[in-house]
């Protein structure tokens, strides 16, 4: 199990900077939920922990590894996925080809053949879809295949950026629960919501954020 | 009520897909109707076909008593049917501000000079409040969050008169207290004669705040009514809240 640890970081684009000296904890195989307004730079954090936004400031720690510095590869080689808020599966390839592009950093294609029957296994979605084409599934669908895709690196840390944005009453039941299911395979889990009732239901943590370098923290059921 | 748009037989295909099938239903003028339904169940292609962004296989739409022959999104736009988008399309490398000025659809010369009349500005200035945009009034639009540019566009679309707005899916994305604002903002239109036709999954903000109700299911109507009517029915439930 991997935790996540924050210390005074400092990130954003172009000039400005959107984080300003955030801390941040979440304990190892817990789900922390954060929420707060539109621009308080939810997203950002994400995709510093990703590597996929250069840190300015600051330190952050998956387990015991720094990976201030890191490629976003390296840090997906640490078991560290982020699943981002804007669809992002290949529209035009199939599902399945999908669902492999998830293993795109192994090297064994064995491996990662094994791992995706085993998800196919995990999400029926995957055996009912394979030849579709990606872009035919539904938001809700799409979501799922994108958690799926995540799941294929078989990840200690995820990193979900609004997950039920977009999606009808059903999905987004299903999407919660699957979130609570991986968790309960002693992933640690860093959640970014607007909808911050259902977020904070499945979370064991609660980060409310206001701009960026404050906020409150708590369980979830008090924030 | 008259009704304000009516849509017939209104199909789309997509390859072998349907993705709108013999779709026909009607807003009344001065209400606020909510049009739900499931992931892929036709939602926004049916915006997309009543404002011109794609052609019909077959079926019609009329708009204040019109049948709309070629529907063109900016003529439509000018002729008061406005709407926004589950992604907000803003102009990234405006400002804020000017995005809002570009909603005017002042002469490109007025544009280029950045020229706001007064009352304008002060709309500007207000609408920027109000959605919590002072702050980065100046910013490049591409530089915001995902839910500011959809608070940007909405705004946006404030500016100008329309008489009929869609709004597709504006709560996603959105924080709590921005949608409020923007319930507000349904709520004071709506009083002042304004027409909305809205696609959203928040079933609280929808049975809050529609008149009436359309479901969607394949592409197709299912049901229509109002909220605590359409919220039993059993074939709603079935195909998209889900519960009992």
């Amino acid at each position: 199990m991997t935790s996540i640890t924050i210390r005074g970081l400092v990130a954003g684009y172009g000039q400005g900077d959107i984080l300003r000296g955030v801390d941040l904890d979440v304990e190892s195989g817990t789900i922390a939920c954060v929420i707060g307004p539109n621009g308080a730079g939810k997203s950002t954090v994400l995709k510093a922990i990703s590597g996929l936004l250069r840190c300015r400031l600051g330190s952050i720690a998956i387990g015991e590894t720094e990976v201030v510095g890191r490629s976003a590869r390296e840090v997906l080689a640490l078991g560290a996925v982020h699943v981002p808020q804007e669809r992002s599966l290949f529209p035009l390839m199939t599902v399945w080809d999908n669902v492999l592009i998830g293993g795109h950093v192994l090297k064994d294609q064995r491996v990662v053949r094994r791992r995706a029957d085993a998800l196919a296994e995990r999400f029926p979605l995957i055996r009912e879809r394979r030849r579709d084409q990606a872009g035919a599934l539904s938001g809700g669908q799409q979501k799922l295949i994108e958690i799926a895709r995540a799941l294929l690196l078989e990840p200690k840390v995820i990193l979900m950026d609004e997950p039920s944005m977009g999606l009808d009453p059903k999905a987004r039941h299903v999407v919660f629960e699957t979130i609570r299911t991986l968790n309960e395979g002693g992933r640690t889990v860093l959640l970014v919501e607007q909808n911050a009732r259902a977020g904070l239901a499945v979370a064991h943590r609660g980060r409310s954020w206001m701009r960026a370098s404050c906020g409150s923290s708590g369980r979830a059921e008090t924030c | 009520m008259t009704e304000l748009l009516a849509v017939e037989g209104l199909t789309k295909r997509f390859g072998g897909v349907a993705a709108v099938d013999d779709c026909t239903f009607a807003v009344a003028e001065g209400s606020v109707t909510a049009l739900i339904g499931p992931n892929g169940s036709g939602k926004t292609t049916a915006f997309n076909l009543i404002t011109g962004y794609l052609p019909a296989d077959a079926g019609t739409v009329s708009f204040a008593g019109r049948i709309v022959r070629r529907p063109d999104p900016t003529r439509l736009a000018r002729g008061g049917l406005a709407r926004t988008f589950q992604r907000a399309r803003v102009f990234p490398e405006l400002t804020v501000v000017e995005n809002l000025a570009v909603a005017l659809q002042q002469p490109w010369r007025s544009l280029l000079r950045g020229a706001l009349g007064r009352g304008e500005r002060v709309r500007a200035d207000a609408l920027l409040e109000e959605f919590g945009l002072t702050r980065v009034a100046g910013d490049r639009a591409g530089s915001l969050s995902f839910g500011q540019r959809k608070l940007v566009e909405f705004a946006s679309l404030l500016m100008g008169e329309p008489r009929l707005v869609l709004l597709d899916e504006p709560a996603a994305g959105v924080n709590p207290v921005m949608v409020e604002t923007m319930e507000r903002h349904i709520r004071e239109l709506h009083a002042r004669g304004l027409t909305f036709l809205i696609v959203e999954h928040d079933m609280h903000l929808v049975m809050r705040l529609s008149d009436t109700v359309i479901v969607l299911d394949h592409g197709t109507t299912i049901a229509t009514g109002v909220p605590r009517e359409v919220q039993r029915d059993p074939r709603v439930l079935d195909a998209y809240l889900g519960v009992a």
